[in-house]
C-alpha cells in the first residue's frame, strides 16, 4: 500500500511517500504564505522522486501547524501522534522525543511499544522555539545556516537574561555595544534556548535513548548545548526533519 | 500583601503567589526548593516590618515556568504537593499552574 | 542630550522635561529627588517640600550607569540648582543600583503606587503601569500603600517593546500609533497571537492582503490591550483605576482598554511617566524627614 505524509509546519512543508514501509520519496517546501500550495509542490517533489503520481496514494495523512490547510481530501493526525510513530519505525530503541521546529518545541515520552505515555509543549512563544535563534541570527548578522558553527568557537560562557526572543534582541545589542564577542553572544543564545527545551524535556523525563528531530537539529551549536544540558547522547535520525511526515505516512497505512 | 512573582506569555499565566502577611520568614521553603528559585529578603513594602520575606530570585521570576518544571512533571501533579507548598505552615505561598 | 545611534528611528518617543514656574526651591526646606532607571527610559524628578518642582524624561541609552546622572542634570538645567541642593536621593526601577548619588533604593512597585497617589489622588487604588519592557498591575490603600502587585518582565507583548516593534514595522512614529489605529470604522479582529515575533508575522501578512496601517494597528492594540485585560485580572481592578507609564499615551490601548473593563480612569495632569521617580521623591523626603527627626 502506498501513502503520504504531509507535515504542515510553521515553516516548512515536508512530505514522505511510503510503500510498504519503505520511504520511496521526500518533497521539503517553504510554507511560506500558502500552506496549501506549498503542501501541493512538496508533494509533486516526493511523487516525482518515487516515479509516481497522485492516483497511486491511496491514503494522505497531514501534521503540524497547518495541517488543515491542505485542500486536497486527506485525514489529520497529531504531531505528537506522528512524531511517536515515526521515531518508532526509525529507532524503536527511543523512549524521549525532543522535536524543536520554528513555531513550537515538544518533548514526547513513549514506551517500548512506541505508544504516547506523555508529552510537555512550548508554543505561542518565540523563546521556546526555532524562531528565537532565527531572531538573534537576524540581529547578528549571522546567516542562520552558520550559527551554529560560530556559536562552537565561543570561548566563554556568558549569561542571557532575557527571556523573551524581542527582550534578547535589544540584550544582544547592548552586548555588540559592550564589545562582546559574536561567538560568545551566539553560544549564549543556543545556550538559553537549550536550557528552556530542557526543562520542558525534565517535565516528562529525561530517559535514554533520546532523540532530537525537526528544524532545530541541524543547528550544530543547539545540538552541543542540548547535548551538554540533558548530559546524554542524542540520536539525530539521517531524515530529522522528516519524523513527523514519516510518522503521519505509516498511520495512514496501518489506518 | 499579595507578591506575584513570575509572567504571562503566549503558553500561559506562571505566577508564584507570596502573601507577605503571612509569611514568617522561616525559610523552610528555600531549604526544600530544588531549583534554588526562592528567597528571603528584606520586606521592601513594609517598612516597619520584623521579619524578612520570601520572594521569588529576580533570574527565575522570569523563567519560572522553567525553573519551576522539575516539580511540575506534564503526568499531573497539584499544587499542595510541591515542596515549597507542602512546607509553608502558614500556607503564604501558592502557584498559578 | 542623549544622542540618537540609529538614527531617525520610528520608535523614538519624545524626550521632555519641566519645570514648575511657580515654585521657588531656595524658599524650600526639604529638596527631595527621585530617579527611575528603566531599561528603555529614565525619568529624574525633584520635589521641593513635597511639590512637584522639576522632571526629565529620556532614553536610557546603551550606557546605563551614567543615565541617572544625565536625567539629573537634564532635570536641573537652567533651574540654578545642583545636584548638592538635594538634601535626599532615591533611586528605583531596573537600573536603581546605578544611581551612585542615591541613599537608598527602593522597588519601583513601591515607588509606582507612592507616586500614582500622588498624581491621581488618595481615590486610586489600582493601577496599570505599562512600561518600556515591563507591565506591572499594583494595589494600594489610600496612603499609595502596596497591598498586592503583579510584574511581568519577560514577555514583550504588553510593553512599550513590543509597540516599538510594530511602529518599526509600519513606519508610524510611535507617538502616533494610539491615535492611528483608532481611526478605523469598524473594529478588526485582533491578531491571534500574543507574542509580539508571531504577531508581527501576522502583521506582515495581513499588510500583503492591502490592509491599511490603521486596521493592523486597531488590530494589535486590540490584542495588547485585552492581554493586559486577562493580567489585570490575576489580581482583580479596583476603582478608582489609573493607568501610568509610557503606554498611557498610547489612546489605542488605553481606550479599548477601558472599554473592555468597562471603567473610567483616573486621570491626572501631569507626565504618566514619571509615576515611579515622583513615588521615590516622596520617599527620599520622607526618609530623609525621619533621619532629621531621630538626629
Amino acid at each position: 500500500m502506498i501513502t503520504a505524509g504531509v507535515d504542515c509546519g510553521a515553516k516548512n512543508v515536508k512530505v514522505v511517500i511510503l510503500k510498504d514501509g519503505e520511504i520511496i520519496g521526500k518533497g521539503i517546501k517553504l510554507a511560506g504564505m500558502n500552506t496549501n500550495a506549498a503542501a501541493e509542490e512538496a508533494f509533486q517533489q516526493a511523487l516525482a522522486q518515487a516515479g509516481l503520481t497522485r492516483d497511486d496514494v491511496a491514503k494522505v495523512t497531514t501534521t503540524g501547524a497547518g495541517k488543515n490547510e491542505p485542500t486536497f481530501e486527506h485525514e489529520i493526525v497529531t504531531e505528537v501522534g506522528a512524531d511517536a510513530r515515526g521515531i518508532h519505525a526509525l529507532h524503536p530503541e527511543v523512549r524521549t522525543i525532543i522535536d524543536v521546529g520554528a513555531e513550537e518545541g515538544r518533548a514526547i515520552k513513549v514506551n517500548e511499544a512506541g505508544k504516547v505515555v506523555d508529552f510537555a509543549i512550548n508554543e505561542k512563544c518565540a523563546a521556546g522555539a526555532g524562531a528565537f535563534t532565527e531572531a538573534m541570527a537576524r540581529a547578528l548578522e549571522i546567516p542562520l545556516e552558520e550559527f551554529g558553527a560560530v556559536a562552537l568557537q565561543s570561548s566563554q560562557s556568558i549569561p542571557m537574561n532575557a527571556q523573551c526572543a524581542v527582550f534578547a534582541e535589544s540584550e544582544v545589542i547592548s552586548l555588540l555595544h559592550r564589545k562582546t564577542p559574536k561567538t560568545d553572544i551566539a553560544r549564549a543564545i543556543h545556550d538559553a534556548i537549550s536550557d528552556r527545551i530542557t526543562s520542558m524535556v525534565r517535565r516528562v523525563g529525561i530517559e535514554e535513548r533520546i532523540s532530537l528531530i525537526g528544524g532545530m537539529a541541524k543547528n550544530i551549536g543547539f545540538v552541543a548545548s542540548l547535548k551538554n544540558d540533558l548530559k546524554t547522547e542524542v540520536i539525530i535520525p539521517d531524515d530529522y526533519q522528516y519524523v513527523g511526515a514519516i510518522g503521519a505516512a505509516w498511520m495512514a497505512a496501518e489506518e | 500583601m499579595q507578591a506575584n512573582y513570575g509572567y504571562k506569555d503566549g503558553s500561559g499565566d506562571f505566577f508564584i503567589v507570596i502573601d507577605t502577611e503571612r509569611c514568617n520568614g522561616c525559610g523552610d521553603c528555600v531549604e526544600v526548593c530544588p531549583a534554588d528559585v526562592l528567597e528571603l529578603v528584606e520586606d521592601e513594602f513594609d517598612f516597619e516590618a520584623e521579619t524578612p520575606v520570601i520572594a521569588v530570585k529576580a533570574e527565575h521570576a522570569k523563567k519560572i515556568k522553567y525553573s519551576c518544571a522539575p516539580c511540575k512533571p506534564a503526568a499531573g501533579y497539584t499544587t499542595a504537593e510541591l515542596p515549597c507548598v507542602k512546607a509553608c505552615e502558614p500556607c503564604a505561598i501558592d502557584h498559578s499552574w | 542630550m542623549a544622542q540618537d545611534e540609529k538614527g531617525a528611528g520610528y520608535w523614538r518617543w519624545t524626550e521632555s522635561r519641566w519645570t514648575s514656574p511657580d515654585l521657588n526651591p531656595k524658599n524650600g526646606e526639604v529638596n527631595s529627588a527621585g530617579v527611575d532607571v528603566g531599561s528603555v527610559s529614565t525619568q529624574a524628578v525633584v520635589m521641593v517640600d513635597g511639590e512637584l518642582y522639576c522632571y526629565s524624561n529620556m532614553r536610557t541609552g546603551s550606557d546605563s550607569p551614567r543615565s541617572a546622572e544625565n536625567a539629573m542634570n537634564w532635570a536641573l538645567e537652567d533651574t540654578g540648582l545642583t545636584l548638592d541642593d538635594i538634601h535626599a536621593t532615591v533611586g528605583t526601577g531596573y537600573g536603581r543600583v546605578n544611581v551612585p548619588f542615591a541613599t537608598k533604593a527602593i522597588t519601583e512597585i513601591a515607588c509606582h503606587a507612592r507616586g500614582a497617589n500622588f498624581m491621581y489622588g488618595p481615590t486610586v487604588r489600582s493601577i496599570l503601569d505599562m512600561g518600556g519592557q515591563d507591565c506591572k498591575a499594583i494595589h494600594c490603600d489610600e496612603r499609595g500603600k502596596v497591598k498586592a502587585f503583579l510584574m511581568n518582565d519577560k514577555c514583550a507583548a504588553g510593553t512599550g517593546r513590543g509597540m516599538e516593534v510594530f511602529a518599526d514595522l509600519l513606519g508610524v512614529h510611535i507617538n502616533e500609533v494610539g491615535e492611528m489605529s483608532l481611526q478605523v470604522d469598524e473594529e478588526p479582529p485582533p491578531v491571534s497571537s500574543t507574542c509580539v515575533v508571531f504577531a508581527k508575522s501576522e502583521a506582515a501578512a495581513l499588510l500583503r492582503e492591502g490592509w491599511p496601517k490603521e486596521r493592523v494597528l486597531a488590530s494589535y492594540c486590540s490584542a495588547m490591550a485585552h492581554r493586559v485585560v486577562t493580567l489585570l485580572e490575576r489580581i482583580g481592578v479596583e476603582e478608582e483605576f489609573a493607568i501610568t507609564g509610557g503606554i498611557a499615551k498610547n489612546a489605542g490601548v488605553v481606550k479599548r482598554l477601558a472599554e473592555e473593563l468597562n471603567i473610567e480612569l483616573a486621570k491626572t495632569d501631569m507626565d504618566t511617566q514619571i509615576a515611579g521617580a515622583l513615588g521615590a521623591a516622596l520617599f527620599a523626603r520622607a526618609l530623609y524627614e525621619k533621619k532629621m527627626k531621630s538626629g
